[in-house]
């Protein structure tokens, strides 16, 4: 059912540009803030827990945990996987699990990220590690 | 400064549609501002403040045309938006206005048509290329909820089903509501998976319909002649997963909106007599009732069980009309029936079979957005004079 689900193309703002240009080259960026050393997801130019704006792009592992998920049973094209995933680097990221066996997901098992195509940027969904 | 005691709900109406395809959007505000005026025994040119939300459409100034407000008269308006409890925190802001003097008599409209035709979509907000693409529906994102609450603390979906069971206890009396039949846990549980691991009968029905209250002056509404109802505290909240940081889904906004209404009101979840809690589905409530303080977190399961929100069985009646699970969601927003509900209860207008003796004391409760994602609470205390 991957193939067949076909993603809207992120829309990209300059806020975010860098991160859709990473994605191009197949790196899942995060944003860290070198005052006061967090991480967070989606990406942000002022940190949005010190207020900062000193902010910089960070390429994450792309590996995490299941924080949650939810199987849709159905929908027009069919069920679907969301769930949060906790990275490696700390921020928990909102996505859906794919190219695996959705009724067997689980909440702590280890995922990591794949990137699908759009007709513009790829975006990041998760899969099982 | 307080708003303890400084407003009254003097007006409340409820519109007994469930399917509207007849009727107009702004027919139906017009509809519940009529009933709610009439509730109250005042005209529409007595009107000074008017509280719309999302669903009134173009917003404050069409409406205020369109229900033909007294515009020489009218001096207050507000249209926060935030969802199903947007009216909620409506409430909380029309005594706000009414204690500091800017208006005196405020009307607080709801209505839509979802059930007929599919809502607008909301506009994006800055997360919008990171997370519209995954699907985030009510369904799942309460179901994220659901899922983590049961991972953490061990709840159970026969828990999560007697909400509905007690919901269908009290809907069998209310003439207006869609789903009239009592049902079981094994009902519940043997209702088709929607999103893991709530089943069709833990989601709320869609509805087409409206609703409105009319909030005044203690001076007002003693000199009209409904039953006194005064709002002695009310909070408001949010929350979201800001920027991914010790996300944690098991609890809400409620948290926070729910204290900040105690502690105004000057009473504990103990004293409470009937409680409206939002019913989108029933994880919400569960989650809810723990956030507010009437169960420890993680024990709403076992509070909720074998039937202790049914009224003149359980220790804490809720939705006695049959809520959101049983009689109607209008507009996809439960906020506005809740306070309607329990204004039921303290006038002593419940259906008989389920209106709460002595009941002086009330709380209505709703969240709006997805709890899942990122939402609004609000938390009113209401009292019988």
């Amino acid at each position: 059912m991957g193939e067949a689900k076909k993603y809207p193309a992120p829309v990209t703002n300059p806020e975010t540009a860098a991160f859709w240009d990473a994605a191009k080259q197949g790196k899942f960026m995060i944003k860290r803030c070198t005052a006061c050393g967090e991480a967070h997801y989606f990406p942000r130019s002022i940190c949005p827990f010190c207020y900062s704006d000193k902010t910089v792009w960070e390429e994450a592992s792309g590996e995490g945990t299941i924080y949650t998920y939810s199987l849709m049973r159905k929908s027009p094209t069919g069920p679907y996987a969301i769930g949060y995933v906790t990275l490696k680097e700390g921020p928990s990221v909102q996505t859906n699990f794919v190219d695996c066996d959705l009724e067997k997901l689980k909440i702590g098992q280890k995922v990591k990220v794949v990137f699908k195509p759009t007709d513009g940027a790829p975006l990041p969904f998760f899969t099982v590690a | 400064m307080t708003i303890k005691g400084k407003a009254y709900i003097a007006g409340i109406y409820e519109h007994p549609t469930r399917h509207a395809p007849d009727k107009s959007t702004a027919q139906l505000h017009a509809e519940v501002a009529k009933g709610a005026i009439e509730d109250a025994g005042i005209s529409k040119d007595d009107v000074d403040g008017y509280f719309c939300a999302g669903d009134a459409p173009g917003g404050a100034w069409p409406m205020v045309d369109y229900l033909g407000l007294n515009t020489k008269k009218l001096r207050h308006v507000d249209s926060t938006e935030t969802g199903g409890c947007s009216y909620i925190i409506h409430l909380g802001h029309a005594a706000e206005a009414i204690a500091a003097g800017k208006c005196s008599i405020a009307l607080i409209t709801l209505a839509g048509k979802p059930r007929t035709g599919a809502m607008p979509p909301r506009a994006a907000g800055a997360e919008a290329d990171f997370e519209s693409a995954y699907g985030a529906t009510t369904h799942n994102a309460y179901g994220m909820c659901a899922m983590r609450h049961m991972h953490d603390y061990g709840t159970t979906s026969e828990q999560l089903a007697w909400i509905k069971v007690a919901a269908s206890h009290h809907a069998q009396y209310n003439p207006h509501a869609m789903l009239k039949d009592v049902v079981t846990v094994e009902d519940v549980l043997n209702s088709p998976m929607i999103s893991d691991p709530l089943h069709r009968m833990d989601c709320c029905v869609v509805s087409d319909g409206g609703g409105a209250l009319i909030v005044t002056t203690p001076e007002i509404a003693k000199s009209l002649k409904k039953p006194l109802v005064k709002l002695i505290g009310h909070g408001e909240a949010m929350k979201g997963p800001r920027g991914g940081k010790d996300l944690d889904l098991t609890y809400s906004a409620g948290i926070w909106s729910g204290p900040r209404a105690f502690e105004e009101a000057g009473v504990t979840p103990k004293d409470i007599k009937y409680a409206s809690i939002y019913d989108s589905f029933t994880i919400t409530v569960l989650m809810q009732l723990e956030d507010l303080g009437f169960c420890r977190k993680g024990e709403g399961g076992k509070f909720v069980a074998d039937g202790n929100l049914i009224s003149g069985v359980g220790k804490l009646p809720f939705n006695t009309d049959g809520g959101g699970l049983c009689s109607n969601h209008p507009v996809n927003r439960g906020g506005m029936t809740k306070i309607i509900e329990a204004v039921r209860q303290l006038r002593g207008e419940a259906h008989p079979k389920v209106q709460v003796k002595n009941c002086d004391l009330a709380i209505a409760h709703g969240t709006g957005g997805l709890l899942g994602v990122r939402h609004a609470a609000s938390t009113a205390i209401l009292e019988r004079v």
